[in-house]
């Protein structure tokens, strides 16, 4: 039954943790605007949300038992579990992420791909994207704590 | 926390961006300057941009600079016999800089510069939003 309450958020984290991967690449692209032969990186979100909705079945249910320690070796790294005793924590794994090559929109003598105002555009699109992932959350935590509170 | 190495990316492409209006700042100081008693003119300067990855994944990249070259092209060389500093034949060695193209340069690094601060600006309220969560 906690499940049910917590489904909604676990999605929207999922979301945010995407959207802060994505600012990061927009921000190198942007700090990278000037450097010769940078190739621009971006990614789909929506591809990349369908992928980690799918393997979060797999990779994000971890027991405490000796068989998930085994199965997510470097996952468990990641949790920052140095003792055997530690209950691992679920990690979203967006290093596995496919990351794509931004199209040059109008080529240039340095070879250097970056759109500043493309890389302007979603960048703000993304932060603002960003802040409504948070304001679901927020949002949601609310309804469940007055549901939970009655008043 | 993958939105805090914004700051790092961010923070590399200023310091970057800034040695780079450094060495404008050096050019166009020194655009009418003549040659010294030993002949040599002032040689303009350019920064070189490299990218640095930051994180594991490879996509987070920073810049740094890897080099600062000097322009071997020969200076502009003006016929003023009664400069102290002519040489024999009355000409006069000034240094090679182009202060256009060092002004395009100084534009073009300050919106880096910028854009690169507003960058770090939307990561810092971003993350203080994130930081208020829940409540």
């Amino acid at each position: 039954m906690l499940n049910k309450i917590t489904q909604p958020i676990d999605f929207q984290a999922k979301a945010l943790s995407l959207r802060a991967e994505r600012q990061r690449t927009i921000a190198s692209n942007i700090a990278n605007a000037d450097t010769p032969g940078y190739v621009a990186r971006d990614f789909k979100f929506a591809d990349a949300m369908r992928d980690v909705n799918a393997m979060s079945d797999l990779t994000l249910k971890m027991s405490p038992s000796g068989d998930a320690a085994a199965s997510a070796g470097h996952a468990a790294a990641a949790a920052g579990m140095s003792q055997p005793g530690h209950i691992p924590l679920p990690v979203l794994s967006t290093t596995s992420l496919q990351q794509g090559y931004a199209v040059a929109s109008q080529p240039a003598m340095d070879n250097n791909t970056v759109d500043l105002d493309r890389e302007r555009a979603n960048f703000v699109d993304n932060s603002v994207r960003y802040e409504a992932t948070l304001r679901f959350i927020n949002g949601y935590t609310k309804t469940i704590l007055s549901a939970i509170q009655g008043q | 926390m993958s939105m805090f190495s914004i700051f790092n990316v961010s923070g590399s492409a200023i310091s970057a961006q800034s040695q780079r209006l450094n060495v404008v700042a050096s050019n166009l100081a020194n655009a009418d300057a003549v040659a010294g008693p030993d002949g040599q003119t002032y040689k303009a300067r350019q920064v070189v941009f490299q990218t640095v990855p930051m994180a594991d994944n490879g996509t987070t990249a920073g810049v740094k600079v890897t080099a600062v070259t000097e322009n071997n092209t020969p200076g502009r060389k003006d016929f003023d016999p009664y400069h102290p500093m002519a040489d024999a034949e009355g000409f006069v060695a000034h240094s090679n800089v182009n202060p256009v193209e060092e002004m395009v340069n100084m534009i073009s690094a300050s919106r880096a510069y910028q854009n690169n601060v507003e960058v770090m600006n939307t990561a810092k309220s971003l993350l203080l939003k994130t930081l208020q969560m829940g409540s």
